[in-house]
């Protein structure tokens, strides 16, 4: 078995997967809920990518470990807004598909 | 006092300026106690005068060395404007004569415009009027002359216009502005180019430096700045080609006529000559225009008074005629003649413009001569007095016309200008003959039974009195034996005629065969039979001058074609070019974009998502490939 020892590449790799399966999701997903979903995906992959570089290159200070704090701390209140927005938009129009929201050209 | 008046002239031009603030904000309800403050305003500033000129003319240090007094109005670097007072004895003079004329104006015009509705109004504008003249005529440089000099144009349009309810009022009033604006033009540039070259338009130190005008300009634009400048006189005093205006002031009422045309307004030009005649007599080329200007206009003036038919048109072709001697005495470098015949202009005109407006106040304003007659015998004083004035516009000594005039012609014909002398000469013969032909009609003859004429009141009879004393003894100043006159106003040495007989026996000659011939045509031919069958014989003449050269018709026709055509290819091009190329096609174009544009706007967050996430790509990949450095070149990043 090889010796596996997990490196900062790696860190990066899968946050760069992970932001690239929510910037998809977020284009191709029509269920606006699904898009949140994405979208919140997406932040953390950059959490992710954040504390990486925190711990590989100077590991002895938490810039990066405080900074995700702060991105979580957003997103939540985001994902809040967000969600009340779907909720009202639902209430009116009795639709979360975003095909149908295409109301921002006027 | 006299010193106290002297050292305080600036009274003269405030005391009627203040009486026109009182009667404009105090007094207007109230039209006789209006006229009195306008009376009191008009005659305190007289007496200032007088006590002025009494001052200079016992004092010949003035002529060496005139009184200056000013006070700063506004400087910057490079220009310096003072607000003063310069009494000399040309400007002592000129004060004495325009406030003793307009005051007795004044006291005309309150029987005159007896029951106007607008009689306070009337005496507000007549009083700003004065100010304006005796600002003008006091003035110790060339700016705070302009302000004066715009101050009596805009005064004239205010009064010519006064029955601003007749159009041909209205009308007169729009042309004696506009006409006036476009002379002004001419002397504003003259006087900004003054200005540029020699630093200063205080009128002393202009004599000064235009003395040694080699070191600060060519002789070509010395030559240019005296002509700009005499355009403004051209226009003020209605010359030859911008008089057409002056002839129409007599819509005015009659007192504002007299005023224009003797006192406060077309001598202005005059005056402004005189007071610059140091740059004009640097430049023979300019005084040659002055002259020959003013001969010309003298000649043309009188001949179409000769036809015309109501009684103030006469009058006012007779003063375009007689400004015009005045230019001619000026031109031939006798500014003492030309502020002479200014002098006694003053005197005999506005007693003639007085008693004509007497006749017509008589009559209910019927002007036309030839349904008048006789009126002498029912309104003595107004008749008796105009016949003194006929008697000095023609030149009959001892009155006053005759010495000025004769000056002028002495001064033509010693200076060597033959032309100008024998069309100046001719011109007197023609302005005996028609203010003779006036006064004949007029005055003698057989009455009119249409008419019932009346002696004016002793308020407008008792001026024109005065008036007519003045218009007979007011040329003694200035007899070639006593030649008072020359001692005081000339340019740089006094100006001594020597009594030139050949000449007075000429003019007197010339006068006198002028009114006998009018005599002849219009008193011992009853039914003027002869008159008649001349009128018929020349006819085109007659009509030519009875329409007074068409001059007016070619403004007209000028203004129809050239002007008018000029506008409406610059409309064409203004609608097509400038309303359709720029303005309307630029619009187009925008709309145009938007109109393309706007399928990019599909509303879809997901779209524009989409367009956000390949312009962060192609940073990226930009940044991969060329470098930070090159990419923040490109993308004009922070360093």
């Amino acid at each position: 078995m090889l010796p596996l020892t997990v490196g900062l590449t790696h860190y990066v790799v899968l946050s760069a997967l992970l932001f690239a399966i929510g910037l998809f999701g977020v284009l191709s997903k029509r269920n606006a809920v699904a898009v949140l979903i994405c979208i919140e995906l997406m932040l953390n992959a950059v959490n992710i990518n954040l504390i990486a570089f925190s711990k590989y290159i100077t590991p002895t200070l938490f810039i990066g470990q405080l900074f995700a704090v702060f991105v979580i701390t957003v997103a939540a209140a985001e994902v809040g807004v967000g969600l009340a927005i779907i909720i009202a938009i639902y209430r009116n129009r009795l639709s979360v598909n975003l095909d149908d929201f295409d109301w921002l050209k006027w | 006092m006299v010193e106290f008046a002297l050292y305080n002239a600036w009274l003269v031009p405030l005391l009627p300026a203040l009486a026109f603030l009182a009667i404009i904000f105090l007094t207007r309800p109230w039209p006789m106690l209006s006229a009195l403050v306008a009376v009191g305003g008009i005659v305190a500033s007289f007496v200032v005068s007088a006590l002025v000129a009494y001052g200079v003319f016992t004092n010949p240090e003035f002529l060496e060395k005139p009184l200056v007094y000013a006070v700063r109005w506004f400087s910057m670097p490079g220009l310096n404007v003072d607000v003063g007072i310069q009494v000399d004895p040309v400007s002592a003079m000129m004060i004495f004569m325009v406030t003793m004329v307009a005051s007795l104006i004044f006291i005309y015009a309150i029987g005159y415009m007896k029951g106007d509705p607008g009689f306070s109004v009337f005496f507000s504008y007549v009083s700003l009027f004065a100010a304006s003249m005796l600002l003008l005529a006091l003035s110790s440089n060339l700016v705070e002359m302009f302000v004066a000099w715009e101050l009596v144009g805009l005064c004239s349009y205010l009064l010519i216009g006064f029955y601003s309810y007749k159009i041909s009022a209205r009308e007169a009033a729009k042309k004696a502005f506009i006409t006036c604006r476009v002379a002004d033009f001419g002397l504003l540039l003259g006087l900004l180019a003054l200005q540029i070259v020699f630093g200063t338009l205080n009128l002393v130190e202009l004599s000064d430096k235009v003395a040694h005008y080699e070191k600060y300009t060519t002789f070509g634009v010395l030559t240019l700045i005296a002509v700009l400048v005499f355009i403004g006189p051209i226009g003020k005093s209605g010359q030859f080609p911008l008089h057409v205006w002056l002839p129409d002031a007599m819509e005015g009422p009659t007192p504002v006529s007299a005023l224009i045309h003797a006192a406060t307004m077309v001598v202005a030009g005059v005056y402004l000559v005189a007071r610059t005649v140091f740059i004009f007599a640097k430049v023979p080329a300019a005084m040659e225009l002055v002259a020959v200007v003013g001969a010309f206009t003298a000649l043309f003036a009188a001949t179409i008074a000769v036809t015309q038919r109501e009684i103030k048109r006469i009058l006012a072709y007779s003063t375009v005629s007689q400004i015009g001697y005045m230019m001619l005495g000026l031109g031939v470098g006798s500014m003492t003649a030309g502020l002479f015949h200014m002098w006694t202009h003053a005197f005999f005109k506005a007693l003639m413009f007085l008693a004509a407006g007497s006749v017509l106040h008589a009559l209910h304003h019927k002007a036309d001569i030839w349904e008048m007659g006789g009126l002498i015998r029912k309104m003595p004083v107004t008749g008796w007095t105009f016949v003194v004035g006929g008697l000095a516009i023609a030149g009959i000594p001892p009155f006053a016309g005759f010495w000025s005039k004769d000056e002028i012609l002495v001064a033509a014909l010693e200076s060597g200008h033959y032309v100008l002398f024998v069309m100046a000469a001719f011109t007197a013969f023609l302005t005996a003959f028609y203010m003779w032909r006036l006064i004949f009609l007029t005055f003698f003859g057989e009455e009119n039974p249409a008419n019932h004429p009346h002696e004016s009141p002793p308020v407008m009879t008792v001026p024109l009195v005065i008036l007519a004393f003045l218009s007979a003894v007011g040329g003694l100043v200035g007899t070639p034996w006593a030649p008072v006159w020359s001692q005081w106003i000339f340019f740089e040495h006094p100006h001594h005629v020597e009594p030139n007989y050949w000449v007075m026996i000429g003019s007197v000659v010339l006068a006198a065969a002028g009114i006998y011939l009018a005599y002849q045509l219009y008193v011992v031919d009853k039914a003027k039979v002869k008159v008649k069958e001349l009128a018929e014989r020349y006819r085109h003449i007659y009509t030519i001058l009875y329409n007074k050269y068409y001059i007016d018709e070619i403004y007209l026709w000028f203004n129809h074609t050239i002007i008018d055509g000029a506008a409406k290819l610059i409309y064409l091009f203004d609608i097509y070019i400038i309303d359709g190329v720029i303005v309307n096609g630029l619009a187009y174009l925008t709309g145009l974009s938007g109109e393309s544009l706007r399928v990019l706007n599909t509303g879809r967050l997901q779209n524009y998502a989409l367009v956000f996430f390949l312009g962060v790509l192609a940073l990226v990949v930009l940044l991969a490939f060329t470098g930070p450095s090159s990419a923040s070149l490109t993308l004009g990043g922070v360093k």
